[in-house]
């Protein structure tokens, strides 16, 4: 099998994902663009030399609709290069560097980018439909209940308090406000800017960092009343019996931020490191998806992980870095107790709590965060990993390569 | 004239009448009726001296459905002969509204499931302005979904949210409200009905459907709007908390309105037929039916009544016990314009009981069930007093007074010194046996158990209990009393806790003595309801009052002697009643009571720790349901109770179980025989001999038979 090595990793700053929101005004295939244009300046990458793209989009319809050929169009990559859109739900970013690595590791490409595109302001979550939402017999059989249901659902089966994902939540802020000061995601986040060249954004928009425990304390749980409702109470009382009454302590404050933003990472095969004189930051050891119940919905980052990890021949004990998708406090919250690591090897420099959840794009994100940070703390091994609508999670592992230690 | 269908044509607009057979029943749909409506109503489409229809009905309501009994037969034949069936409705009713002439439905009565579909596919529907008049789809009801395109035309017309609810929760409205959703245009008083029906049929210049207008929209948006995104999910989700999952066809209904919706009407009604059949081949569908349709209203009407005695009507009863169950039994009387002697210690009791009927019939008042008159004549029918002496003319009395032996032999003794010689005694005990209590009748053939629900108001339940000399005559004049006062009688033989409170009993040992075995208490509770019973173990022991519980332990103990077989549960309500926890009486039991909400009580957990490993949902379900089925066929065995039926009603009436399945007997005949037998064995072995199949289970499972033939 051929090394995969990730040669960069950009992404734009994430606006807030509503029409207000300072990207909203950019199209998609312009946003989705924007960082393949910034991966081609940086190495520079003659036209027509990578051969695959592969973008994660979750709502690809309307002007995200196959957005992968026509960002690669705009991007001027060149028309000899082809493109694919894919859905895996919140882990498509980090999918589509698993299937270009893929590619690459099994001989069919040299050159390839992963990435995705969601712009949440433009074309908001579920405007392509959800059957297991709607379907009455698909809600019946999978006993389907929203994702923040599903978060609320994790805290209450294991035990957490409020206090304890609103205290996450608040550390999560304090940790990317400190990141952004520290300029930790200098080297990933290109700025967007019109045709004129004017910055339209360059800092992620949807941060509070004043947030503290008190404030978050009054913000109202954002599930209770319609679960309560509606009947999801009641759906995961089907699937989950021994649960006496479902806690609801999942509100805006806690969970992931609807964002709009983009990323790509360029994976290269040694032969077109060799030809194109690219140096290579880390190399992908290994990755995996993997599904669980679909009523709980969040749990399986951590097996996911496992799994990456055993096939890269590794241990969780080795891991020195990881970054695990804050969809929801409960979420990462799970996953420490699950895969038994501190919080000080985890989301260092904050996440989606305070940053936003791109949908298609996050997991391309997180990886370019890893990455960094792994070179910025001289370490070795890092894993990125989210969870995934329908019970699914993905994860890849990566190994940091050359540099100065 | 034909059978079933009167049609006539004046003047160009045929009028057809349905009067279906046979007279004095309500009209329905059946092979007959459906084939005879076909044979009429089709040559007129093509009659150049039609120009018009109007569809009617002579008898006082429209058309109420679709015959069951047809349906029950139907299942006979392979599915797809029964699709075909289906479909030829629905193509006839395309048909219909295609047939290019206005059709008009003149609704004089009850336009409910066939009969409603039949009208949505008229351009027109008026209806009478009668306060009796219900429509609607209540088809799911009875476990059914519309399957004459009630599914496809109900969204199209009013919208799927408004459609959606209605159909889903089988709800029937007034026809204002209809008029006011846009399910029927116009509503004209009765005497003018047939005028503005024939009237709309010739103004009608456009006689078209708005689904089969090009460019046909749904109103309010199609199923893949934001609107229909959120109807959806909400609706699905709520009919899983209506349902508890247990019932199929609101899910199929819906999932017809679904699917259907988002295609045009002629491929929504192929969906439909295909959920309407995989419905009426559902098992449970066929137990549902034939207990809730046709179980209950044999048992209303008394089918099993002895014939040979003359009908008794009933003027003036006496009740004893102005109590709980006392003053809710003298309300069903009075309402049903039965006088009733209400009699306490002292007359302040018994005027207190009055009082609290006042309460009940102010309260149907307010919520326009009942007219002011009427409560008022009602409570007049209400006679308290303190003195036997005045019932001297009741036909009937009941006693209600505390389930202590000596208390009801010396009330007993003194209902009988006042009352006529053939005057009847029932009591109203649920625990003690009748024919115990009858020795202390000097005309124990005259004595007989009336076993009433609380709160009587709400429960539909009596429970008939024969003593081993209770006549035939007195059965069948305490049959009428019941029928008389509006409720419904099942008829069981003596024994310990009689039929319904020694099987329920089961339920509620059963999931209590698993604590002991260290099941989450969550789990048991909620695999209670899961499993169809309406309400958990826990919960219901804390209801009943687990101190009540223990007495009644305590006297079953005493009265059996070393027969007594001990319960898991007997160790959890001792712990219980020591801690003085006794249930929502105390707002301490099993959980505890605080601002009106329910949390379990968080020490029952240190007192018996969960296991580590959990029993699987099916299996506590499994448990729940079979040790109530072996219990009924322990009953029926000995003969306490002696058909399916009885135990179906009483089961579905007196204590909630699964109406879904159709009730406990159906229960045992949708697992069947030879299934159940061998998982009562395996339970037995497991959990204890409370599970030991009974012969008539082994016999049934040996010869291949169950409870309904």
């Amino acid at each position: 099998m051929n090394d995969a090595f990730l040669i960069d990793a950009v992404r734009t700053p994430r606006g807030r994902g509503k029409p207000d929101g300072s990207l909203a005004e950019v199209s998609p295939v312009e946003l989705a663009a924007t960082p393949i244009r910034a991966l081609i300046d940086r190495h520079r990458l003659p036209a027509d030399t990578v051969d695959d793209v592969v973008l994660g989009c979750v709502e690809p319809l309307k002007d995200q609709s196959g957005v992968g050929r026509w960002a690669v169009l705009a991007s001027g990559l060149g028309e000899r290069v082809p493109a694919t859109v894919i859905n895996r739900y919140c882990g498509s970013g980090l999918e589509s560097v698993n299937l270009v690595a893929a590619k690459v590791m099994a001989g069919q490409i040299e050159l390839g980018v992963g990435g995705g595109v969601e712009m949440m302001s433009r074309v908001p979550m579920g405007s392509s439909g959800f059957a297991p939402a709607t379907d009455p017999r698909l809600a019946a059989a999978f006993h389907f209940v929203p994702q923040g249901v599903s978060a609320d659902l994790i805290a209450t089966k294991y035990g957490m308090s409020r206090e304890s994902l609103d205290g996450y939540a608040v550390e999560s802020q304090r940790r990317a406000k400190a990141a952004w000061d520290e300029c930790r995601f200098t080297r990933s986040v290109v700025p967007v800017r019109d045709r004129n060249g004017v910055t339209i954004l360059d800092r992620d928009e949807h941060l509070r960092p004043d947030s503290t425990i008190e404030s978050l304390g009054k913000l109202e749980p954002s599930f209770a009343k319609v679960a309560a409702m509606a009947g999801f109470d009641r759906v995961v009382l089907q699937r989950y019996p021994e649960i006496e009454r479902l806690e609801h302590f999942h509100h805006a404050g806690n969970s992931s931020g609807i964002v709009d933003g983009a990323a790509a990472v360029l994976v290269a095969g040694a032969g077109a490191v060799d030809r194109l004189g690219l140096a290579p930051r880390a190399r992908i050891r290994g990755f995996a998806a993997t599904g669980q119940d679909p009523t709980i919905m969040l749990t399986a980052p951590a097996e996911a992980s496992r799994m990456a990890l055993e096939r890269a021949g590794l241990s969780v004990g080795e891991v020195d870095l990881w970054e695990i998708n804050e969809a929801f406090a409960s979420v990462v919250l799970y996953f420490l107790q699950e895969i038994g690591v501190a919080h000080d090897r985890v989301n260092v420099n904050g996440g989606a709590i305070a940053m936003g959840h791109p949908l298609g794009a996050t997991g391309a994100m997180i990886l370019g965060t890893l990455l960094d940070e792994l070179e910025r703390r001289r370490q070795r091994i890092g894993v990125a990993t989210l969870c995934v609508a329908g019970g699914m999670a993905v994860a890849t592992v990566i190994e940091r390569v050359g540099g100065a230690d | 004239m034909g059978t079933h269908l009167d049609a006539r044509i004046e003047d160009g607009i045929a009028i057809l009448s349905f009067a279906t057979q046979p007279a004095h029943q309500p009209n329905t749909f059946n092979d007959a009726t459906i084939g005879e409506f076909e044979e009429t109503i089709r040559p007129l489409f093509a009659d150049p001296d039609v120009r018009g229809i109007v569809i009617t009905s002579s008898k006082p309501d429209f058309i109420v459905g679709a015959d069951l009994q047809m349906l029950a037969g139907a299942r006979a034949l392979p599915r797809a002969t029964f699709f075909e069936r289906v479909r030829r409705m629905q193509l006839l009713l395309r048909d219909l509204e295609r047939c290019g002439k206005p059709v008009v439905a003149a609704i004089n009565g009850t336009a409910v499931g066939g009969g409603f579909e039949l009208a949505l596919a008229c351009h027109v529907r008026v209806a009478a302005d009668l306060p009796a008049i219900r429509v609607g789809l209540p088809e799911v009801k009875l476990g059914l979904l519309p399957g004459a395109g009630g599914t496809q035309r109900m969204p199209r017309l009013i919208g799927i949210r408004e459609a959606l609810g209605l159909i889903t929760q089988g709800k029937t409205i007034p026809v204002g409200k209809a008029a006011a959703l846009g399910l029927i245009h116009e509503v004209v008083p009765a005497d003018q009905l047939l005028a503005r029906a024939v009237a709309r049929a010739r103004e009608l210049e456009q006689a078209v459907q708005p689904w089969d207008v090009k460019g046909f929209r749904v109103p309010g948006g199609e199923v893949h709007s934001p609107g229909g995104f959120e109807t959806f999910t909400g609706g699905n989700a709520m009919i899983t908390k209506e349902t508890w999952g247990n019932y199929p066809a609101p899910r199929l209904a819906a999932d017809a309105v679904y699917h259907g919706l988002q295609l045009p009407i002629d491929q929504g009604l192929k969906i439909e037929a295909r959920n309407f059949v995989e419905l009426a081949y559902d098992p449970k569908t066929a137990g549902m039916i034939r207990t809730l349709f046709f179980g209950m209203s044999e048992a209303k009407r008394l089918k099993t009544r002895p014939k040979s005695v003359p009908i008794k009507s009933y003027s003036s009863i006496g009740v004893i016990g102005a109590g709980l169950m006392g003053h809710g039994i003298a309300h069903a009387a009075a309402i049903n314009g039965v006088e009733v002697v209400l009699l306490d210690v002292d007359a302040k009791a018994a005027e207190t009981g009055k009082e609290r009927i006042g309460a009940i019939l102010t309260e149907a008042v307010r919520k326009g069930r009942l007219s002011e008159s009427d409560a008022k004549a009602a409570l007049a029918r209400v006679h308290p007093t303190a003195e036997y002496e005045r019932l001297t003319g009741c036909q009937l009395v009941i006693e209600a007074v505390f389930e202590k032996r000596e208390l009801k032999n010396s009330v007993i003794e003194r209902v009988e010194a006042a009352i006529a010689p053939d005057a009847i005694v029932g009591s109203n005990t649920s625990t003690l046996p009748i024919s115990g209590l009858a020795r202390a009748s000097k005309r124990p053939d005259r004595f007989i158990g009336l076993h009433f629900f609380s709160p009587v108001q709400k429960m539909p339940l009596v429970e008939v209990i024969l003593g081993e000399q209770t006549s035939e005559a007195t059965l069948a004049e305490a049959l009428d009393l019941v029928k008389a006062i509006g409720k419904t009688p099942i008829v069981v033989r003596d024994g310990r806790g009689f039929f319904t409170s020694r099987v329920f009993g089961t339920y509620v040992t059963e999931g209590v003595g698993m604590l002991a075995e260290g099941v989450r208490p969550a789990l048991i509770d909620n695999a209670g309801r899961l499993a169809g019973m309406p309400m958990g173990a826990l919960t219901v022991a804390d209801m009943v009052n687990i101190d009540l519980s223990h007495k009644i332990r305590q006297q079953t103990k005493a009265d059996l002697g070393d027969a007594y077989q001990p319960q898991p549960a007997d160790g959890v309500i001792d712990f219980m009643v020591e801690r003085g926890r006794y249930g929502q009486k105390t707002n301490a039991g099993f959980f505890d009571y605080q601002d009106g909400g329910k949390r379990l009580w968080p020490e029952l957990t240190t007192h018996f720790p969960p296991a580590e490993r959990q029993p699987e949902l099916e299996a506590i379900e499994r448990r729940l349901l079979h040790i109530q089925a072996i219990e009924t066929l322990r009953c029926m065995e000995e003969g306490v109770v002696q058909r399916p039926q009885d135990a179906d009603v009483g089961s579905i009436l007196g204590w909630g179980f699964c109406p879904f399945y159709g009730g406990i007997a159906s229960y045992i005949d949708y697992v069947g025989a030879a299934r159940l037998l061998a998982e009562c064995e395996a339970l037995a072995r497991e959990h204890g001999p409370r599970f030991a199949p009974p012969e008539l289970l082994k016999s049934m499972a040996a010869e291949g038979r169950a409870l309904y033939q």
